[in-house]
């Protein structure tokens, strides 16, 4: 029964650090929408200077005003990246301060390394909370009692600043509306910059906080990301309640899991979001996110397919790359291998997120399971590549058939985080099931068939399945099936009435994209003549994401040259300098600031403007420009 | 004609050098070296100091040593891209490098199916040498069996029948908890386990964790876990009395880079592998310790010991080569002995694991800092099975 009490308590501790962060998460994300990837880079920020702060301060006093200069500290950063950089793109499509966010991330990945060195750093333990007391016979930190407090008092606190004083009032009707808010003349910057340094200032407080508990590194941002992610939709976007309530089951579920189950805790929080999100689909205090009306109208016009000049590029384009190997050593080939797989990687990502309006978060599910799959066939049945590279794609699209079922059941934010949960329970699954994946240490010896193993051959190879891929996916978005899904993307009740049947063209659609990822991971595991858990991680889902944002989200195949982009520079910046995230990081902001619609997007619509200016300028006539063109 | 021939002088000083630069012997080198700067920094300075001391002593054969090192990442995948980079546009004659385990295998799966000599630093797995070895890999550091059973031997000596265990949740921590309770239920039939608890690698809940093993009252713990989960995991069980009263077993936690971080935090009396520094008594480390710490202002951790050994190891290995070709120096591994700051050590013909071995002591406190005390040094070829056994656990 002790224990029972005991664990309890040390639950409710463990809730109330989650709590700090995502309750700054959700606030974030509820008024300005942000997907905010850097909300744990802030974290990170906020515990390494509370860290130079505390090692310098250590009595009772200072230790909390370290960790609020700290937090403070943190949220002017926070304000200054809202105002020089988010501010310019919110009418970026939603998506895109995801991967400025995530460019962030990266820079200060690198930056706390320069700062303050490689190791791993211990705080001090608060002063005069260091001890324990004892709780039914079990000694109990005195500092778990103060979070267990500290919990509901910032929850109290955050309640009475949204609920008992104007800037509350605003901020909940902007959460619910903000376009109207902004039409009754609210001054919208303003607030996002407040709810911005609001929600940093939490997240900086959160990082603080585990001075005396953890030790300080460069990667505890990416531990807790998703984390907080987690808590914030199962409670609930935009929900602080929710986001309290999530934060308390889900410690509480890993407290005792544990005592059960004691390897539990990798795939506990992901299964409880998936059941939480097929029950409720807004989560458990959530309300049905409302779209920004101004952000939710592309005004890019119908796509049409090339013209003659476009597909007479793209030939260009592909007997170019089929004389590579004739221009390229070995490695500069099998660099390019990568590229082709990348790009069937990232188009089979764009066509579920450009076409059918479905942002998925967990494409890397996909690309792994057609690697393992593909792996797995080799070395149990020693299968051939060649028929490994039609069941890999197929055990992609079988798995995806019973998952794409409840994920269509969502929408949004929602979709994408039920797709996290797939691919994160797939990769707890892979790597814990030792016997039949090798765990961490994967699967090797897949290596190609010996027609395609030498570079070339293989670059042949990708590159053919590369453009059969994007030609397959393109003739797929302009088929009477591609308007159905872009028709329930752009207005999925108009398109009920004419009798579109959501569910059933988004889940096929799912399926396929599915299918082509798989592809790009059977590829991927016979170039690299192996595969590990980390193919179906997170990174790797980012890594698609990058891309799709890179070329230009509201294109059809602009990911293609998104792909070769942040390929070819990543690959090259990490063997060529020593802070390959710093720079790359830097890149992606500028790359986003340049080209607010992606390198492609933004590309269509300056040459569009010139050939709009030419004609008016040679017919000297008001005609209206025609919007859209070859995407 | 002035300009010809400058332009003849220019052509003829480029054809020179690039003759001067073929004489070079080039090795390639890979590490996470952006995704685990703890532990590679160190490691690298080790390693440079190997190459400009073997370099200032006339090289080898004649010919000057130059290291390519490239970064992973952490990735297998983009490891085998640096792997490739390194074989087919820098022409290395052999790979070396690498610290996590999956990325040791891939690599030295890319090894046997490129044919190229791949010399692994620090991958712990005992996979890479025995169940997945191939002929073209060698093995510096000692494996996770090697650890496992300097730990099992001394646990075995302690009066502790209940045992708990923390471990990460991955193969590293897995099989090391599987080894250690083999050969610790080996040596000591009337010890059971009662309890285990597996956290996600960097993510313990650590309070949650030292409650559910002190529910289990055992009388010594085995623990596994290293970095910010080590600790969170000592911080919170040391307040919460966990470590009260019961001897702990614990892989790695002697090395410096585990054990500095904690400070004055570091436990006391657990059993322990690592690496004392400060007062290991022999000439080959005080010669080690003494250039080191001229040349960098600061004392090595076991990394830096790892990077200075690796390059020794692969200096010998050529040394001892008839050439450069892929089947000499695999001839030319199997039985070298070189010198690392522990003493000599050598590549056993059988497996192509080296008998480098470890410290192996007690945690205390000094002055405010985690140190080990009586350790002694464990030499690898005294743990390993014999050569006849290990061959059969190869495929």
């Amino acid at each position: 029964m002790d224990l029972y009490v005991v664990q309890f308590l040390t639950g409710l501790a463990n809730a109330a650090s989650l709590f700090l962060v995502a309750s700054g998460l959700s606030l974030i994300f509820g008024v300005t929408r942000i997907v905010n990837f850097a909300h744990g880079a802030f974290y990170m920020l906020g515990a390494y200077i509370a860290y130079s702060l505390t090692v310098r301060w250590q009595t009772p006093l200072g230790f909390w005003a370290a960790l609020l200069v700290a937090s403070a500290a943190v949220a002017v950063v926070g304000v200054i990246i809202e105002t020089l950089l988010l501010r310019r793109i919110y009418n970026a499509p939603e998506l895109l301060q995801l991967l400025a966010t995530f460019g962030i991330t990266l820079i200060a990945e690198d930056a706390v390394r320069l700062i303050w060195g490689p190791e791993d750093l211990v705080g001090p333990r608060a002063a005069g909370l260091s001890g324990a007391v004892s709780i039914l016979g079990n000694a109990m930190p005195i500092y778990d009692f103060v979070l267990i407090l500290l919990g509901p008092l910032v929850f109290g606190l955050l309640w009475l600043l949204l609920h008992r004083s104007r800037w509350g009032l605003l901020v909940r009707a902007a959460t619910q509306d903000r376009d109207m808010v902004n039409a009754l003349g609210v001054n919208q910057k303003w607030l996002f910059t407040g709810v911005f340094a609001l929600g940093v200032f939490l997240a900086a407080f959160g990082g603080g906080l585990q001075i005396p508990r953890d030790a300080v590194t460069h990667f505890m941002d990416l531990s807790i990301i998703t984390e907080v992610f987690v808590i914030v939709v199962i409670g609930g976007l935009g929900s602080i309640g929710g986001a309290f309530l999530a934060a308390i089951i889900v410690s509480q579920l890993n407290a005792f899991g544990i005592l059960i189950l004691p390897g539990i805790s990798l795939v506990l929080m992901f299964a409880v979001m998936a059941v939480v999100l097929v029950l409720r689909p807004w989560g458990l205090l959530g309300k049905q996110v409302v779209r920004s009306r101004i952000a939710a109208l592309p005004d890019v016009g119908a796509w049409k397919p090339f013209d003659r000049t476009g597909r007479l590029a793209v030939s260009l384009a592909v007997f170019l790359a089929v004389l590579l190997p004739f221009l390229l050593g070995d490695y500069g080939i099998s660099v390019a291998s990568e590229v082709m797989i990348a790009i069937i990687f990232a188009i089979s990502l764009q066509f579920l997120m450009s076409v059918g309006g479905l942002d998925s978060f967990g494409h890397a599910a996909n690309l792994g399971l057609g690697a393992y799959g593909a792996a797995l066939c080799v070395q149990y049945f020693g299968m051939s590549m060649e028929l490994a590279m039609l069941t890999g794609p197929l055990i992609a699209a079988a798995f995806a058939v019973v998952a794409g079922w409840f994920c269509v059941r969502l929408s949004n934010i929602y979709f994408a985080m039920l797709t996290l949960a797939y691919a994160q329970i797939l990769w707890s699954i892979v790597f814990q099931w030792v016997d039949l994946t090798g765990g961490d240490n994967g699967i090797v010896g897949v290596w190609p068939s010996e027609w395609a193993a030498s570079p070339n051959a293989y670059y042949w190879l990708t590159t053919a399945c590369a453009v059969g891929v994007v030609l397959a996916i393109r003739y797929l978005t302009f088929s009477p099936f591609g308007y159905s899904l872009r028709a329930l993307r752009d207005s999925p009740m108009r398109s009920a009435t004419i009798g579109i049947s959501q569910r059933h063209i988004q889940h096929v659609a799912f399926v396929i994209s599915a299918f082509f990822a798989g592809l790009a991971g059977v590829l991927f595991a016979f170039q690299k003549g192996s595969i590990f858990p980390d193919a179906l991680g997170i990174s790797t889902s980012v890594d698609g994401l990058i891309m799709v944002l890179l070329g230009g989200f509201n294109t059809v195949s602009g990911s293609v040259v998104g792909a070769v982009v942040y390929k070819v520079s990543s690959i090259w910046l990490m063997s060529n300098t020593d802070f390959p995230r710093l720079i790359l990081g830097s890149v992606i902001v500028v790359l986003v600031v340049l080209f607010p619609q992606g390198i492609v997007g933004t590309s269509q619509r300056l040459l569009e403007t010139w050939r709009t200016r030419r004609r008016l300028g040679e017919a000297n006539v008001g005609a209206p420009a025609q919007k859209g063109g070859v995407a | 004609m002035k300009t010809l021939i400058r332009a003849t002088g220019l052509i003829l000083a480029i054809a020179s050098a690039g003759t001067s630069w073929a004489a070079d012997i080039k090795i390639g080198e890979i590490n996470s070296y952006s995704s685990l700067p703890a532990f590679t920094e160190p490691y690298k300075k080790g390693w440079e100091m190997a190459v400009e001391e073997i370099n200032a002593a006339g090289g080898i054969k004649g010919q000057k040593l130059v290291v390519v090192s490239k970064d992973d990442g952490g990735k297998p995948g983009d490891a085998l891209t640096a792997a490739n980079e390194l074989v087919s546009k820098e022409g290395v004659v052999m790979v070396t490098g690498s610290f996590f385990s999956n990325v040791g295998l891939a690599v030295a799966d890319f090894a046997k199916q490129k044919k190229v000599f791949y010399l692994a630093a620090e991958p712990l797995t005992d996979a890479l040498v025995w169940s997945k070895g191939n002929d073209y890999t060698f093995r510096l550091r000692p494996s996770n069996y090697v650890q496992a059973s300097m730990l099992a031997q001394e646990a075995a000596k302690l009066p502790a029948k209940r045992w708990a265990t923390i471990a990460p949740n991955y193969e590293y921590g897995q099989s090391a908890v599987a080894v250690f309770k083999e050969l610790l239920q080996k040596a000591r039939p009337d010890v059971e386990f009662v309890a285990e608890q597996w956290p996600p690698q960097g993510k313990i809940d650590a309070g949650s964790v030292a409650q559910a093993i002190e529910a289990a009252k055992p009388e010594a713990i085995l623990n596994v876990t290293f970095g910010a989960d080590l600790v969170k995991l000592v911080r919170e069980g040391t307040t919460r009395e966990l470590f009260k009263d019961r001897s702990v077993v614990s892989f790695l936690t002697g090395e410096p880079e585990y054990l500095d971080p904690l400070q004055a935090d570091a436990p006391v009396g657990w059993i322990v592998t690592g690496y004392p520094w400060s007062s290991i008594d022999t000439a080959d480390h005080k010669k080690f310790l003494d250039a080191y710490m001229a040349r960098y202002k600061d004392y090595p951790r076991l990394g830096s010991v790892v990077g200075y050994s690796l390059i020794k190891s692969a200096a010998a290995i050529l040394e001892r080569s008839k050439s450069t070709q892929v089947d000499d120096l695999i001839t030319a591994a199997k039985g070298v002995t070189f010198d690392t700051p522990f003493g000599p050590a050598s590549f056993r013909a059988a497996d192509h694991q080296s008998t480098l071995g470890a410290f192996v002591g007690k945690t205390a406190v000094k002055d405010g800092k985690g140190v080990m005390v009586d350790f002694k040094y464990q030499s690898g070829s005294d743990f390993l099975p014999s050569e006849a056994e290990a061959a059969k656990l190869r495929p």
